[in-house]
């Protein structure tokens, strides 16, 4: 009996190890009349809103793609398929959706949307020989292998950008920074802004630090106004920002403001707008932008959500798609070598700015500025 | 000059916020020797019900003040005859541990009712700003200082000068002795959470024309530092926890101006170690002989 029992349990290993490797074996790459598109990111959880946006960003580009007759790779013309994974931005979770989505025939990734399982699935996407694009991955090692590439900017990308904005186009050279030191993303951007301010020939008269989550201020703003700045440039979220105008405004700070792409959705979090007027901030994306372009996606989004407003995050998955796009007809074909050659000659005319891609992964495009106007957002654009 | 003079003033205001909500750890624990640590998120309900005042159409801003008061007061007593009087015979870590459950249970309610969002409160204090040469003082800033100094010797006089003070002060001393002599204990310490509440319920009102915004998690940090502040100025004591509020407020201002932004919390705790040491009633707090 006992050895019945036994051949039985081994029997039992057996097959289950044959069918865990069968699992491994049939990550065939779909057939030839669609084009699988995988996506993760966060659509549950503290994180969850960017997740949603890409996610719906990316079907309205895939419903127009497809209503366009689809994408010719080489002779053949196929379909997308948009196949969108929760990763609840945990690195774990996302490393388990993407080998989810190479046993669904993935042909390419839109992914992931946060930095941290970005850069968990970079190993996994280059073993497996997939094209992976982040739409917002901004941490330098979301693209850190051949085969992935961004769309966004990076963070040292953006303080450069408003460095050259700040000393060269406006001439103001005495700028004081307040960034958070708790946060990599604003640590990044401050790092790269000063450094770029002092090769311009301008001067950083204080450099404040906070952590994120604090709500005053005010001895931060005293020593700004004490270093008699011509500019503040702020590297953070909207969440610290709305508190840092606020007080500044009560301090009688009257110097311009300026930020990063975290303040995209700033309006929304302060009582008084006033302490805003003539604020300037990064960000690829303004939904009420005059271009045909971007007033074509708006409606199709809202028309597809709710009448929900697109934000950046729609936005750059939406121009993800469109970048697969590209890479597969320019390539013609499905392999890794020829799409990764592909991405570094194409250029994609998308609704965050005209991009073009290095061989690092990085997108070169230009710097889109938004101004806070009578109390409104207004697109400004700087070469 | 007149940066410290800034920098000072930029320290004092916190101060005094934490100030009051040190005044109701401090009474409560005088008079029912337990840490309340849901006082914190009473000051986050403050500010919810102003926020909700504020914002309903008709009600005067006044009227929204007082609402906002009056409720915190009213959810003291609330908690107190709910969570903690049943437990007045049991150990203390049994208080003690409704009184954090009782802390997340406010804060999960209002998470669940006004979600993780912050809200914006309308501006409602117009003081105009104050100027001397290079410093401005805001219209906020003015009145939170006038409203802590009269709180403040409001609630001197009432704790010294009163027929009520005085019970409660006897309760404070010697809960069995004040029942013999026919006070009612129990009032007494549900009045103490009232005032404890309704102070806190003023915090958050300063607090959110501070920092203008209402969230479920307002009241942790600002609960914490006062805690702190009361155990600097000496728990029990009225006048220690006013010193211990201002102290600490003015130790978190120096530090971010003169030293470092990074290290307030390490001078904070530093601090509060510091005086454990060589005072471990606290500043003002009075050695009790315990008789067994």
């Amino acid at each position: 009996m006992t050895k019945m029992k036994k051949f039985l349990s081994a029997a039992v290993v057996a097959a289950m190890t044959i069918s865990s490797l069968a699992g491994c074996g049939t990550s065939s790459k779909g057939d030839d009349t669609t084009l699988t598109i995988g996506g993760i990111g966060p659509v549950s959880g503290p994180a969850a809103s960017y997740g949603t946006s890409v996610k719906n960003g990316c079907q309205v580009a895939v419903d127009e793609i497809n209503k366009a007759g689809g994408v010719k790779v080489g002779d053949k013309t196929m379909q997308l398929k948009l196949d969108f994974q929760d990763d609840a931005n945990d690195a774990e979770t996302a490393k388990n959706a993407f080998n989810k989505l190479m046993d669904n025939g993935m042909d390419a990734l839109v992914g992931c949307v946060t930095s941290a399982p970005c850069i968990a699935v970079t190993s996994l996407s280059e073993k497996a020989k997939i094209l992976q694009i982040t739409p917002s991955g901004s941490q330098k090692e979301c693209a850190q292998f051949d085969n992935c590439f961004r769309v966004c900017f990076t963070d040292p990308q953006q303080g450069t950008a408003m460095a050259e904005y700040i000393v060269n186009k406006l001439g103001l050279k005495k700028v004081a920074v307040l960034y958070a030191n708790s946060s990599n993303y604003s640590q990044g951007i401050k790092d790269a802004f000063v450094a770029k301010v002092k090769e311009l020939g301008g001067s950083i008269v204080t450099e404040e630090a906070f952590t994120e989550g604090d709500v005053d201020y005010n001895t931060q703003l005293s020593k700004v106004k004490d270093a008699a700045a011509d500019a503040i440039f702020v590297p953070a979220y909207y969440t610290e920002v709305s508190y840092i105008v606020k007080q500044a405004a009560e301090k009688g700070i009257k110097i311009p403001f300026f930020g990063s792409d975290g303040w995209d959705g700033i309006l929304d979090q302060v009582s008084n707008k006033e302490v805003l007027e003539g604020a300037t901030f990064l960000s690829p994306f303004l939904y009420t932008q005059d271009d045909a372009k971007v007033q074509s996606f708006v409606k199709a989004y809202q028309a597809a959500n709710k009448n929900a407003t697109p934000d950046q995050f729609a936005a750059d998955g939406y121009d993800t798609v469109y970048t697969i796009k590209a890479a597969f007809e320019k390539a013609g074909s499905k392999d890794i070598a020829k799409l990764e050659e592909a991405m570094t000659q194409i250029k994609v005319e998308g609704i965050t700015g005209t991009m073009t891609f290095s061989k690092d992964g990085d997108a070169t495009k230009s710097t889109k500025l938004i101004q806070i106007k009578n109390g409104e957002y207004t697109a400004i654009v700087a070469e | 000059m007149s940066s410290f003079v800034e920098q000072f003033l930029n320290g004092l205001i916190p101060g005094s916020i934490y100030a009051l909500i040190a005044l109701g750890y401090t009474m409560v624990y005088g008079i029912a020797k337990m840490i309340n640590f849901a006082h914190g998120d009473i000051i986050m309900v403050g500010a919810y019900i102003l926020l909700i005042g504020l914002n309903a159409s008709g009600v005067p801003t006044w009227l929204a003040i007082v609402l906002a008061i009056a409720g915190c007061g009213i959810l003291g007593v609330v908690i107190e005859k709910v969570a903690y009087k049943p437990l007045r015979n049991a150990p203390s870590l049994a208080v003690l541990i409704t009184a954090i459950g009782m802390s997340y249970f406010l804060q999960n309610l209002f998470l669940v009712i006004f979600s993780s969002k912050g809200k914006s409160v309308p501006r409602f204090i117009h003081v105009k700003d104050f100027k001397i040469g290079d410093i401005t003082v805001s219209g906020n800033m003015i009145v939170t200082l006038i409203v802590t100094i009269i709180i403040m010797i409001l609630l001197t006089v009432f704790i010294n000068k009163t027929k009520l003070g005085s019970a409660l002060r006897a309760v404070s001393e010697d809960k069995g002795a004040a029942s013999l002599m026919g006070i009612n204990s129990d009032l007494m310490i549900s009045m103490t959470f009232a005032i404890g509440s309704a102070l806190a319920g003023v915090a958050g009102i300063l607090w959110v024309s501070m920092y203008d915004k209402a969230y479920p998690t307002l009241g942790a940090i600002p609960g914490i530092k006062a805690f702190v502040a009361a155990v600097i100025g000496g728990i029990g004591s009225v006048p220690g926890a006013m010193i211990g509020g201002i102290a600490l407020g003015l130790v978190e201002s120096f530090t971010k101006a003169y030293i470092s932004g990074e290290l307030v919390d390490a001078f904070v705790f530093g601090l509060l170690i510091i005086v454990l040491i060589f005072k471990p009633t606290g500043i003002l707090g009075r050695k009790r002989i315990e008789k067994v």
